[in-house]
């Protein structure tokens, strides 16, 4: 469990990213940070690995705050998704996973068996094994970033709106497995996007952030959606057509799950 | 000058006789000094660039006053910086070896900053957010990238310097620009032989070194050569996606 407590981030500049912020994101579910761009969204999921320090309040990873620990050791535990997929252009798909258990220490030739198992759990081709960043398509270079944040199976995994890069047809098809891998995995995860579609789709629990840094909402997508507890969530889930569109959109998503349910054939190659 | 002396005197521009006389005395050692004075201020320089460059992209604050600094050493002429330097080293390979460092360094310190400009913020969050320390980060992951960037002007500044010895001539300390003075002080009027073998030399030189330096860089950033490639995957993706929509 990941708690924040009385958390502000005051930037050098004045600007307030994140105002008086209380989350309890639970272990081993999808928790959505959403909100319009420049609410905070990314500064609050960087204050749980240290890449952003609170200016007040305490943020706890399973009750230690994340202060006692040494960044580097605090990261190395905890697995990262960007957008840009953010992966080395000089190493090789195969040592791009492997990052972080050769960083542990661990031995060379078993975080390198480790990886190629990896990358067929994300629906990689074993022939990009051999292969330089570059040479990918957008969406096979999301999934080795995420195949690399797992690489060294950390508890908890922060994303970083990881899917808006790619066009809407691969999108979709990443969310999927992604949803498929979490039900096999049970990571705890804090994911970030503006796009309410995909935190409604995503989302065990949705945070609604509003610029200024506050939180607006907090809960599942079913009572986001029932529920709106202010105008301002109302307008970001786009009104009363918005939260019909948004409904039909979730019926769906859950025939189609249904239907596939046990069992389902991965959808591997949708954007080779 | 030079043309008209050949011109009068209808001496050949090469005499096989003179190389053939020459090659393992006056040649080779002109030959020999060149490679010395052109390749010792090109690692010094590099020596001194790393870590200037380093400071450079660290404290952004640094970089315009020593790009100042180097931009203007490097618009004084040669023969004025030997010159100069006579007076503290005297007619020692000192006093090409160090002007000549300078002349690298200025081509070098941009390199190196350029270098680790070009590494996407994206990629150096991601090393971050991974665990990478400062140092680690460094050498692992921003240095290998800047490499390609590095390497140019490592090429800019190795050709240069190879062209730039000769002026050392001037003080008597040129390499195989000392060939072309002795052609040029020729009793009884200007020799070409000399001059054309220092000139031949020097420019083969310059694109063995060049050519060298092209296949380390290859080497060493098996990465970069991987654009063509991803051309045809991207090629291959397309067909292969066109072939999904159709199914
Ligand atoms: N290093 C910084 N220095 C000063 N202000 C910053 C810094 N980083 C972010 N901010 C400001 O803090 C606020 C929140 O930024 P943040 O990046 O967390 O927003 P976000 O919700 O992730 O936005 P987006 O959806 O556009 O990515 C913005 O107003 C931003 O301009
Ligand atoms: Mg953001």
């Amino acid at each position: 469990m990941i708690t924040f407590a009385g958390v502000t981030k005051r930037y050098p500049d004045g600007t307030v990213a994140v105002d008086h912020l209380d989350l309890e994101i639970p272990a081993g579910e999808i928790t959505v940070l959403v909100g319009p761009s420049g609410c905070g969204k990314t500064t609050t999921l960087r204050m749980i690995n240290r890449m952003v320090e609170a200016t007040e309040g305490t943020v706890t990873v399973d009750g230690r705050n994340v202060r006692d620990v040494d960044p580097p050791t605090l990261r190395r535990g905890i697995g990262y998704v960007i957008q840009q997929a953010g992966l080395f252009p000089h190493r090789t798909i195969l040592d791009n996973i492997a990052t972080v258990p050769l960083l542990l220490g661990r031995d060379k030739k078993r975080a390198r068996a480790d990886a190629r198992a990896l990358m067929e759990r994300v629906g990689l081709d074993a022939a990009f094994a051999r292969r330089y960043p570059a040479q990918l398509s957008g969406g096979q270079q999301q999934r080795v970033g995420v195949a690399r944040a797992l690489a060294a199976d950390p508890p908890i995994l922060l994303m970083d709106e990881p899917f808006s890069a790619v066009d809407p047809i691969v999108r979709g098809g990443l969310q999927d497995e992604f949803l498929r891998l979490q039900s096999e995995l049970e990571k705890t995860i804090v994911f970030v996007t503006h796009d309410i579609d995909e935190a409604v789709k995503l989302g065990h629990r949705i945070a609604v952030f509003q610029v200024g840094g506050k939180l607006a909402q907090y809960t599942s997508p079913d009572e986001l959606l029932d529920a709106p507890a202010s105008d301002f969530v109302r307008d970001f889930l786009g009104g009363e057509r918005g939260i019909r569109r948004l409904r039909f959109a979730q019926e769906l998503e859950a025939e189609a799950a249904a239907e596939n349910a046990p069992g389902a054939v991965p959808a591997k190659a949708d954007e080779r | 000058m030079i043309p008209a002396a050949i011109g009068t005197g209808g001496e050949p521009l090469l005499r096989w006789s003179y190389v053939r006389d020459n090659y393992d005395g006056p040649i080779w050692e002109a030959l020999r000094e060149h490679l010395v004075l052109s390749f010792t201020p090109v690692l010094l320089g590099l020596l001194i660039a790393l870590p200037l460059g380093l400071a450079c992209a660290r404290w952004t604050r640094l970089y315009p006053p020593v790009l100042a600094v180097t931009s203007v050493l490097y618009a004084i002429p040669a023969i004025g910086l030997f010159v100069v330097f006579v007076a503290f080293t005297g007619l020692t390979y000192t006093t090409v070896v160090v002007p000549l460092a300078l002349y690298t360094l200025s081509v070098l310190v941009p390199s190196v900053v350029d270098g680790l400009r070009s590494v996407p913020e994206h990629v150096r969050q991601s090393a971050v957010a991974m665990g990478f320390g400062p140092l680690r980060r460094l050498v692992q992951v921003e240095l290998p990238i800047a490499l390609p960037v590095v390497m140019g002007g490592l090429r800019v500044a190795t050709v240069a310097n190879i062209s730039l010895v000769s002026v050392g001539a001037l003080i008597g300390i040129g390499g195989l620009g000392q060939l072309m003075v002795t052609g040029m002080k020729w009793p009884g009027g200007a020799y070409p032989t000399p001059i054309v073998v220092a000139i031949v030399l020097i420019v083969v030189l310059a694109l063995v070194a060049d050519l060298v330096l092209m296949l380390v860089q290859r080497f060493l950033t098996p990465w970069e050569r991987s654009g063509r490639v991803s051309r045809r995957a991207a090629r291959a993706a397309r067909t292969e996606r066109a072939a999904e929509v159709a199914r």
